[in-house]
């Protein structure tokens, strides 16, 4: 078995004029925890909406173990075992965080039953177990339009990690986290993908959350992969200071 | 709640069955009532999604059509109402396959396009149809027997009490099975149900086909028992109605639209006959009440009699 998860070749993608993606050349390593860093507009999350079939690149090609995936419909890519969360979490709000799990797992089990409830035990117990892993018990149920910002994103990649996907995708996960919640959520995200052997790729723009989670970073930098490498090396990188982490400490900041 | 519901529809039918006894005359009203219910459990499923279909009345008159056609070669009730969902479910397949791209008002005014479409052909292919003069029903059977007018009224009142209980509780079991809860989520986050590999159009899709099964065989109902049919059925005030009736009667649960369809035939009838220029307006002045008051509708006001009282 390869131990290249995902890979991209040669990806393109403009919006008139802007470059979101320039010539993306990226390996996903099998079980790596990828960090993706750069200033707003680089084309992070262009990078995920391509991968998870949301856009489709003018060029390049993407192939997930091996086999091609560009421009795939988002459910097919899902079937592979390919998921996504997002910089906006994407609850069902009219429903329960349990049944928000519960909806998640009922999409990987289907196809359904008409006349069996989505609360039958065996997936009540799956997403109950689920949330308390991701120790979201005590508002299993809380209605998904109550929570707080951490607790969304939590459930938002708890629904992810529901569908058990071997590439989760995240879209800045500690965003609009307070900072006091931030390495909690973070620690508690690791100790689950971990155990899952969930292998991540996550745009994030706290050097601190990249620095102790990430086994590689990449830079984006209009639309190109600017360094690529172990934290340690890249964030030392002078030029990845000046050019990145300069405005990523301000946006942190 | 749901313990109330199963109390609620089992004293609520053996109120129609006590109102049909005292007042026969009644049996007609509360036939049509039922009928209408059934028509528009299936508006609520689209509702649960978030969409509105002001076109319904498409497969009402559908269903009546296709019992209207074949009645004189078939007359047996029991052939014909089966038959006339499925014919309508067919239509809706089609019909479905194109409007389940469409969201909010796009998909309600498609719906209403396509139902006006039917309407006049209803009205111009008078070879076929007769027209605004419509076609008699003759006398159907049931179960093989010819029934006297007042026997077959009994069975028709009958029928469709059953079938409103049996599809009222299929729906329910419906609505809270991930299907159900799909559609609901349709109406929230439509692009998550994508990325968590669920088909959004499929899930839309197969709630408004069985939406056009329940429109087709309320049409059937219908038209066996007015054994009349005309062009109007598929007017597009009709489909109003079904979703003035889905207002009215709430759609939190599958009860909903019998307390809406059989207070909105009531209302009409007794305004019809006390106020007769004015019965609509009557009918009006009802909705506007209960949506100031009782924004859940009539379903909403029971819930929230029901948690008081607990």
């Amino acid at each position: 078995m390869s131990d290249v998860l995902l890979s991209a070749r040669g990806l393109r993608l403009a919006f008139g004029g802007v470059k979101a993606a320039d010539g993306i050349d990226l390996n996903v390593m099998r079980g790596e925890f990828l960090a993706i860093i750069g200033p707003n507009g680089a084309g992070k999350t262009t990078f995920i909406n391509m991968t998870t079939g949301y856009l489709r690149p003018q060029a390049g090609t993407i192939s997930y173990e091996g086999a091609p995936i560009t421009g795939m419909a988002p459910r097919r890519i899902v079937a592979r075992g390919i998921a996504r969360s997002f910089q906006l979490p994407q609850l069902f709000t009219e429903h329960t965080v349990l049944e928000n799990a519960a909806l998640a797992i009922a999409a990987r089990e289907g196809p359904w039953s008409p006349l069996k409830p989505l609360l039958r035990p065996a997936w009540r117990e799956e997403a109950r177990d689920l949330l308390e892993r991701f120790g979201l018990s005590a508002i299993a149920d809380a209605r998904a339009d109550a929570l707080n910002e951490g607790a969304r994103k939590l459930a938002d990649i708890a629904m992810a990690v529901a569908l058990k996907p071997r590439l989760l995708l995240m879209d800045e996960p500690t965003s609009g986290v307070a900072a006091s919640e931030k390495m909690q959520v973070v620690e508690t995200l690791a100790r689950v993908l971990r155990a899952a052997q969930v292998t991540a790729v996550f745009v994030e723009h706290d050097m601190d959350v990249v620095e102790r989670f990430a086994d590689r970073v990449a830079v984006w930098s209009q639309g190109k992969i600017a360094a690529l490498g172990p934290p340690a090396a890249v964030l030392a990188d002078p030029e990845v200071q000046r050019e990145v982490i300069g405005i990523e400490r301000h946006a942190a900041a | 709640m749901r313990r109330t519901e199963t109390i609620l529809a089992i004293g609520g039918a053996a109120l129609l069955v006590l109102l049909a006894f005292l007042a026969p005359w009644l049996r007609f009203v509360l036939t049509i009532a039922l009928a209408k219910g059934i028509a528009v459990l299936g508006i609520l499923l689209l509702l649960r999604a978030g969409q509105v279909s002001f076109g319904h009345a498409l497969y009402l008159a559908f269903g009546a059509y296709v019992v209207a056609f074949l009645a004189p070669s078939s007359p047996e009730a029991l052939i014909l109402m089966p038959v006339a969902m499925l014919l309508s479910g067919a239509l809706g397949l089609v019909v479905g396959l194109f409007v389940s791209r469409y969201r909010e008002i796009f998909f309600g005014m498609l719906n209403l396009a396509i139902s006006m479409v039917f309407y006049s052909l209803l009205e111009k292919l008078y070879h076929y149809t007769k027209g605004t003069d419509g076609i008699r029903v003759g006398v159907p059977r049931f179960l093989g027997m010819v029934l006297e007018r007042d026997d077959f009224e009994w069975a028709m009142f009958a029928t469709a009490l059953l079938l409103a209980l049996a599809i009222g509780f299929f729906v329910r079991l419906y609505l809270a099975s991930p299907m159900g809860q799909a559609l609901s989520a349709i109406k929230t986050r439509e692009t998550r149900l994508e990325f968590m590999g669920l088909p959004a159009r499929g899930v839309l899709l197969s709630a408004y086909v069985l939406s056009t099964l329940m429109g087709g065989l309320a049409g059937a109902i219908i038209a066996l028992t007015t054994r009349h049919v005309t062009p109007l059925l598929g007017y597009w005030t009709v489909s109003g109605e079904l979703v003035f009736i889905a207002i009215l009667g709430g759609a939190g649960a599958a009860l909903g639209p019998f307390l809406g369809a059989v207070t909105f035939e009531l209302v009409r009838v007794y305004a019809a006959a006390s106020f007769a220029d004015a019965w609509q307006a009557i009918l009006g002045l009802v909705l506007m009440g209960v949506i100031l008051f009782f924004s859940r509708g009539l379903w909403g006001m029971v819930e929230s009699l029901a948690r008081k009282r607990a």
